[in-house]
C-alpha cells in the first residue's frame, strides 16, 4: 500500500502563483466546460432564445426606418447593430444575481466558501464556459441575420474588429465585476429579484440593448455615458466596431472602460468583505 | 498540544418575528419586527492534535453553527478560536487548505461530472503535488472501495456511494483538522460502519483532529474518545463518554437470565414491592430492571439470593437514553 495518507499536512504543489493560477483556472474551466456539455440541451435552447430579441428588434427598426435613416441608422444599419448586440450580449451577459440568491437561499455557497480560492474564480470559469460553447451557436446565426435580412458590412474593416474585440473583453470584465458586486445583494436581502430586475431595465435602455443610444433624446444620452451601462455593452462596443469611435475617443473610451473596471474592483473588495460577515450559512 | 482551542465563542442571529394573517403580514411592511437568537452562548474547549472529539446535541442545539464558526463559513458574535494557529473566520487560504469541512447533507462535489473530474479540480484549487494526488487518490481509493466509481457523474451514484466519493475528495489534500457534519445520515448500517472505519483509520495514519456531529450514537461511540455536549447554545459536558454516563445517568441496568426449567415466584422475589425498581422487560427466560445507581448492589444480591439466577450482569444504560435524559432535563430546568 503506498504511503500518501502518511505525507506531512499542508506540503504543495511547487509551483508560484502565477503557474497556480494558471493549473487552478484551468481545472476550473475544464469543469464548467464539462458541466456545460453535460447540459448541451439547455444550453441550445438558451441560444435559441437569445436570438428572438434581435430578431424581433431587426424587424422593429427595419419597418421603422422604413427607406429613410434614423439617427444615423438606415434599415440595413439596424440588422448590422442588432446583429452584433446578440453577440456582445451573449459574451458580456452574466446570469450570477439568480445563481447568487439561490445558493445563499438554500446554503449551496458554502461549499464554495471553504475552498482556498476566491469564489470568484469559479463564477469566471462558468460564465467563459458558457460563452465559448454558446458562440459556436450565437456566430453563425448572427451572420445568418445579416445575411437573411440584409445587414451593412461595408462599416466593418480589420483595424474596427480588432479595436472591437478589446473593447469586448473589457466589456465583459466590467459587466461581469458589476453585476457580480450588485449579486452580494443576496447576502442582506434574501430575495434579489426586484433588484436584478431594475437593474436589467437600465442596462437594456442605457447599454444600447433596447436601441443605438443615438435615438435616445440628447440629454438622455449625455446621462447614459456618464453611467457604467453603455460600457459593458453594446453601445460602447457598436462605436468602436462600426468605426463611430477613433483615435483620441477610441483611446477615451478604453480608459473610460478600464476607469469603470477600477471602480467596481474597489467595490466588489468591499461589499465581498462586509458580505461573507453576514453570511448566515442556513439550509445546511 | 492544543490544534482547536476556543474561548467564550457566542453567535446570534437576527432572526424576523411574524404573526401569521393578512393583518401581521401587511402590519410587517410597515414595521419589521426581529428578535436575537442566542444559537451558542459563549463556549469554551480545547481539542488536541490528533484527537477525535463528538459534539452532541438535539436539532438546533448550535452543534452546526459551531463547527461553521471553527471552519471559517460563519463569523461569531463574540469570543475567539485558534485552529491550528489560524483564525478561521479570517479564512486564509492557507488555513482553508489545511482543514475540509463534510457536511452530509450538502453535496461538494460537481454534480454533473464524473468523480475523477471533480478530484482533479480539488488537486488544482489545492495545490496538490501529481505525486501526493496520485497516491492519495490510490490509498483513498482501496481503502474506500471507490474503484468502480470515479467516472461516474456524480448525480448518478446512490447516497452511499456519493457520500464515500464526498469523504474521500475532502481528504485528497490531506487537511490536519476535519469537521465533520452528520457523515453518516441517511446511510445504511454497512455504509456507516465503512465511513466510520475509514475516519478512523484517517485519524490514526495522518494524526489529524477530528470533531464529529451526528445523530447516530454508533459514530460516537467507535470513533470518540471525548464527547462535547451542547445543549441550547450551552456546554453542558466536556470529558469521556463514561464519564457523561457516571454525570448525567442516574441508574443502572440488571439483567437476569433464569435457570432453564426454573420456576419464578409471581412477586419476583419481593422484587416488585420496591418502589425505585422498576421492570423494563419480562419474560420467561430473564428479566430486566431499572435501578437508582446506588442501590444496585442491594438489589443485584436480593435478585441473585430469592430468584433462580443462571448469569446476571450489571450496566450503564444505554447511550442513547442518558443523552434523551440528558436533554429532557435540561429542557424541564
Amino acid at each position: 500500500m503506498s504511503t500518501g495518507l502518511g505525507l506531512p499536512a499542508g506540503r504543495l504543489a511547487p509551483r508560484g502563483g502565477w503557474s497556480f493560477f494558471w493549473q487552478m483556472y484551468r481545472g476550473q474551466f475544464a469543469t464548467a466546460l464539462a458541466t456545460q456539455v453535460a447540459y448541451r440541451g439547455a444550453t441550445l435552447i438558451w441560444v435559441f432564445t437569445s436570438i428572438v430579441h434581435p430578431l424581433v428588434s431587426i424587424v422593429v427598426w427595419r419597418s421603422v426606418a422604413g427607406g429613410g435613416r434614423v439617427a444615423g441608422y438606415d434599415a440595413s444599419g439596424f440588422v448590422t447593430y442588432f446583429a452584433l448586440e446578440m453577440v456582445v450580449n451573449h459574451v458580456t451577459f452574466v446570469w450570477i444575481m439568480w445563481e447568487m440568491e439561490w445558493r445563499i437561499r438554500t446554503g449551496a455557497y458554502s461549499p464554495l466558501l471553504v475552498r482556498p480560492v476566491h469564489p470568484i474564480h469559479t463564477d469566471i470559469c462558468q460564465n467563459l464556459a458558457y460563452k465559448l460553447l454558446g458562440l459556436v451557436g450565437i456566430l453563425p446565426a448572427a451572420v445568418l441575420l445579416v445575411l437573411l435580412f440584409g445587414g451593412d458590412l461595408s462599416v466593418f474593416t480589420t483595424g474596427s474588429v480588432l479595436a472591437g474585440l478589446l473593447a469586448t473583453a473589457l466589456a465583459m470584465v466590467l459587466r461581469f465585476m458589476v453585476e457580480w458586486t450588485l449579486s452580494l445583494a443576496a447576502f442582506w436581502v434574501t430575495k434579489v429579484s426586484a433588484i436584478n430586475s431594475v437593474y436589467f431595465s437600465l442596462i437594456a435602455f442605457l447599454g444600447g440593448g433596447f436601441a443605438p443610444l443615438a435615438v435616445l433624446p440628447g440629454a438622455a444620452q449625455t446621462l447614459a455615458w456618464w453611467t457604467p451601462f453603455p460600457w459593458g455593452n453594446i453601445a460602447w462596443v457598436n462605436q468602436v466596431v462600426t468605426g463611430r469611435a477613433v483615435g483620441v475617443d477610441l483611446v477615451r473610451g478604453y480608459l473610460a472602460q478600464l476607469a469603470w473596471i477600477a471602480v467596481a474592483l474597489v467595490v466588489l473588495k468591499l461589499v465581498w468583505a462586509r458580505a461573507v460577515r453576514t453570511y448566515s450559512a442556513v439550509g445546511s | 498540544m492544543s490544534t482547536i482551542t476556543v474561548r467564550d465563542l457566542r453567535k446570534t442571529y437576527v432572526v424576523p418575528v411574524r404573526e401569521g394573517g393578512v393583518k401581521a403580514a401587511l402590519g410587517a411592511l410597515v414595521r419589521r419586527r426581529t428578535r436575537e437568537v442566542e444559537a451558542v452562548q459563549r463556549i469554551s474547549f480545547d481539542i488536541a492534535e490528533g484527537e477525535v472529539v463528538g459534539f452532541l446535541g438535539p436539532n438546533g442545539a448550535g452543534k452546526t453553527t459551531t463547527l461553521k464558526m471553527l471552519a471559517g463559513l460563519l463569523h461569531p458574535t463574540s469570543g475567539e478560536a485558534s485552529v491550528g494557529g489560524h483564525v478561521p473566520w479570517r479564512r486564509d487560504h492557507g488555513y482553508l487548505r489545511s482543514m475540509a469541512l463534510i457536511m452530509g447533507q450538502r453535496n461538494q462535489l460537481q454534480w454533473d461530472i464524473p468523480v475523477i473530474d471533480s478530484y482533479r479540480l480539488n488537486r488544482a484549487v489545492y495545490r496538490i503535488a501529481d505525486a501526493d494526488f496520485s497516491s492519495r487518490l490510490d490509498e483513498l481509493t482501496d481503502l474506500l472501495d471507490l474503484g468502480s466509481l470515479l467516472d461516474k457523474p456524480v448525480r448518478n451514484l446512490s447516497l452511499g456511494e456519493r457520500m464515500k466519493c464526498e469523504v474521500a475528495g475532502s481528504l485528497l489534500h490531506q487537511p490536519m483538522t476535519v469537521f465533520l457534519d452528520e457523515p453518516t445520515i441517511g446511510l445504511d448500517v454497512a455504509m456507516q460502519r465503512r465511513i466510520r472505519s475509514f475516519i478512523a483509520e484517517y485519524n490514526r495514519r495522518t494524526g489529524a483532529s477530528v470533531m464529529l456531529t451526528s445523530h447516530y450514537m454508533g459514530d460516537v461511540e467507535a470513533l470518540c474518545q471525548r464527547v462535547i455536549v451542547i445543549h441550547h447554545g450551552r456546554l453542558l459536558h466536556d470529558g469521556d463518554l463514561a464519564g457523561l454516563v457516571r454525570t448525567f445517568s442516574a441508574t443502572k441496568t440488571i439483567t437476569v437470565e433464569f435457570d432453564a426449567d426454573a420456576d419464578v415466584a409471581a412477586d419476583l422475589g419481593g422484587l416488585r414491592d420496591h418502589d425505585d425498581v422498576t421492570i423494563t422487560d419480562q419474560s420467561a427466560h430473564g428479566l430486566t430492571v431499572e435501578v437508582p445507581k446506588d442501590r444496585a448492589p442491594q438489589v443485584a444480591a436480593r435478585m441473585l439470593s430469592t430468584l433462580p439466577v443462571a448469569d446476571l450482569t450489571v450496566e450503564e444504560p444505554p447511550i442513547e437514553g442518558v443523552i434523551e435524559r440528558v436533554f429532557t432535563s435540561q429542557d424541564e430546568a
